[in-house]
């Protein structure tokens, strides 16, 4: 057991999973020799040579036009998008064959493959790193997308993502980075993709976020307990797409109350989808709206402004308020 | 310092058997006569089977597909000349050589028709990829299935088509840039049939040829007359040989012609002259490959007309098949949408039968 941030918990998952098994390949740009322009990747190249981490030439829809082959070949691709920003150009790729492949062949081809990007804000990045984007991805049929939120259920997700049968979006929070170590046990760990986890228990509202938000949205908790003594349940969603809608419901079915807390715009969103499937199955529950406390259906500003701009503590307290007063 | 001249680079121009069947004796590839014959029997299956879904599909008893007349001497010398474990990745216009790597006449039917089951092969291991519809893409995906066959130490190769138009694609050149990189065992056919829908060929690229596209990325390449079965067997051979060899990719243009219409959901008339495409049936790969074989004395109008019947029926029976009731179910693209099993896949699938039930109730 050491203690770890998420950077050193990922490279750990990926070092286990190439010793065990020589299918893994891990390919981007920037990530053999540099190690990753984050260092995710670092020490891959000394352990496991040039045949396994490969340095692409800079093409994001070749990475992933490339790996969708080697999926399909058999070999288990963990390709790295170097900014969600920059994935956009894989789209067609993603989309037109790694999501349906399997569907258009009825499984006779498929694509495991990981396509691990940091995403998100709270840098102080450049322009095009800041965005979250999962929505995007989490409404292809055939993707799943995954987002850890600290740095052992990244090891622990990132194996489940490198075994599944299916394409995986491993969307990192980097603000999350380097935030926070935690005990991540030597032992291998895998937490199953597709479910969510209730990280503390409570009887009198549910706070569901993902990913770095989980961070602002444990604090707001822990402030309005203290200050209101009030109970509430917080789940982290973990799995984006497939998403594990039950926990959530039967947590808003004993509280009554939901926060839905999300860095990514508003419309069309995560948090959307949470609201809709609370109202399809917990509807009579409900003792107030469910509460979407997300970012702004805006171009994501500089980073000159943003930090007034992304969901923070005294932000998420007052939505817990009002959702408790209304 | 005055300059220099630092690289310099030219394209070469292959043709065995002109459009008159005149053959250049010292080009002329070592095939036997069963090999020839092999060769002519794919081409006018793939030109009668090619026919036959035209009709079908005027008929309404087909969906849209794209026909593949004219472009006979691509796909089939190069199927032909491919070992068991290579990779046969196609964009749409290949029929004969889906054939020839073990695909059944039906899965065209069924896939043009609407049916995912004709993605399905009888056996993985034949190695053949669905259709690629979207333009450009499945470059990559040979480029990637050509170096995870060298990974696994396997003596294969890919061999992926693209049209003249998909060459303008980001795709294509990423692919090509990324292959001659990793010198991946891959050869890329462009078929230059002249006619990416309404845009002819001097329009999607103002290069000399296709074939010098792949100077840029350091790959060997050729411009082929794509009509033409032995020059397109010369040039794949080779090809073959350098990848299997460990020389990396080859990029082998061969120019033909879309001598029918981009699909059967398109008019040429609006944008090609009559005379144009005249000509290009009179430079069609069928009647030069039958005189050829004339005048070796291997063939004659009575085999002719046997070979005609044989074709016919072998499409008759893939159709009569392709007509027999189907016991598919609505319901199967619940069971491939993962690999894994998830509460709102199975919720939805739910619903879908439901809707399905309550349809079928009411009449």
């Amino acid at each position: 057991m050491a203690k770890l941030n998420m950077v050193q918990a990922i490279n750990l998952a990926l070092h286990q999973e190439m010793a065990k098994d020589k299918d893994v390949i891990v390919l981007g740009e920037d990530v053999a020799v540099d190690g990753g322009v984050f260092r995710l990747t670092e020490g891959l190249l000394d352990e496991f040579g040039k045949d396994r981490v490969l340095d692409t030439p800079l093409a994001e829809s070749a990475i992933i036009g490339t790996s969708i082959g080697m999926a399909m070949a058999g070999l288990k691709p963990v390709c790295e998008m170097q900014f969600s920003g920059f994935s956009y150009l894989m789209m067609g790729q993603f989309e037109a064959h790694a999501t349906r492949m399997r569907a258009r062949t009825h499984g006779q081809f498929t694509v495991p493959m990981v396509i691990r990007m940091p995403f998100g804000g709270g840098v102080r990045a450049l322009e095009h790193h800041s965005e979250s984007r999962e929505a995007t991805y989490a409404h292809l049929p055939g993707a799943k997308v995954v987002i850890p939120s600290g740095p052992r259920n990244a090891r622990a997700l990132l194996l489940a993502a490198i075994r599944d049968p299916d394409p995986v979006v491993f969307m990192e929070p980097k603000h999350s980075y380097r935030a926070f170590r935690e005990e991540v046990p030597d032992q291998e760990e895998v937490m199953p993709l597709g479910k969510s986890q209730v990280v503390q228990e409570g009887t009198e509202l549910t706070l569901v976020s993902w990913g770095a938000m989980m961070r602002p949205t444990l604090k707001a908790a822990a402030q309005v307990e203290k200050e209101h003594g009030t109970s509430i349940e917080i789940i982290d969603l973990l799995t984006i797409s497939p998403m594990d809608s039950d926990t959530v419901v039967e947590s808003v079915t004993k509280t009554g109350r939901c926060v839905v807390v999300q860095e990514a715009p508003r419309s069309f969103g995560v948090s959307s989808e949470i609201t809709a499937r609370i109202n399809d199955k917990a509807f009579l529950y409900l003792e107030a709206p469910v509460r979407r406390l997300t970012g702004f259906d805006v171009v994501t500003p500089y980073f000159g402004r943003e930090k007034s701009y992304l969901p923070n503590v005294p932000r998420v307290v007052h939505a817990i308020e009002e959702t408790l007063k209304f | 310092m005055p300059r220099k001249q630092i690289a310099k680079f030219s394209v070469q121009h292959l043709q065995v058997l002109d459009e008159n069947g005149k053959l250049d004796a010292k080009l002329e590839p070592n095939l036997s006569e069963n090999e020839l014959l092999e060769m002519y029997r794919w081409m006018r299956l793939a030109r009668g089977f090619d026919e036959r879904m035209l009709k079908l599909q005027r008929q309404g008893r087909l969906g849209t597909f794209p026909p593949n007349t004219g472009q006979e001497a691509i796909s089939i010398p190069v199927a032909l000349a491919m070992k068991e474990k290579d990779w046969f990745v196609g964009a749409f216009r290949e029929l004969g050589g889906r054939l020839i790597r073990g695909e059944p006449m039906t899965s065209s039917l069924y896939y043009y028709n609407g049916w995912e089951e004709g993605n399905i092969l009888p056996d993985k291991e034949l190695r053949i990829l669905p259709t690629s519809v979207v333009i450009g893409c499945q470059i990559e995906h040979a480029v990637g299935l050509a170096w995870a066959s060298r990974y696994k130490g396997e003596d294969a190769a890919a061999v992926c088509f693209i049209g003249d138009g998909g060459t303008s694609e980001g795709d294509f050149h990423e692919g090509l840039n990324f292959a001659g990189v990793w010198k991946a065992p891959v050869v890329f056919i462009v078929q230059n049939n002249q006619w990416a829908i309404s845009i002819p060929r001097e329009s999607q690229t103002n290069s000399q040829t296709i074939a010098q596209k792949g100077i840029a990325y350091d790959i060997p390449c050729l411009q082929v007359d794509g009509n033409d079965p032995l020059a397109m067997h010369v040039a794949i051979t080779e090809a073959l040989d350098r990848a299997r060899k460990g020389e990396g990719p080859t990029l082998i243009e061969a120019v033909t012609y879309r001598l029918m219409m981009h699909t059967t959901a398109d008019d040429p008339t609006k944008y090609r002259t009559e005379e144009e495409e005249k000509r290009a049936w009179e430079k069609e790969p069928l009647l030069r490959f039958n005189k050829y074989l004339k005048d070796k004395g291997f063939w004659d109008d009575a085999k002719e007309e046997a070979l005609l019947s044989e074709v016919k029926a072998k499409i008759e029976e893939a159709v009569k098949e392709f007509e027999s009731p189907l016991e598919w179910q609505q319901d199967e693209p619940f069971k491939h949408v993962f690999g894994t099993e998830h509460p709102v896949i199975t919720q939805q699938h739910e619903d879908f039968l439901a809707n399905v039930k309550r349809e079928a109730d009411h009449g």
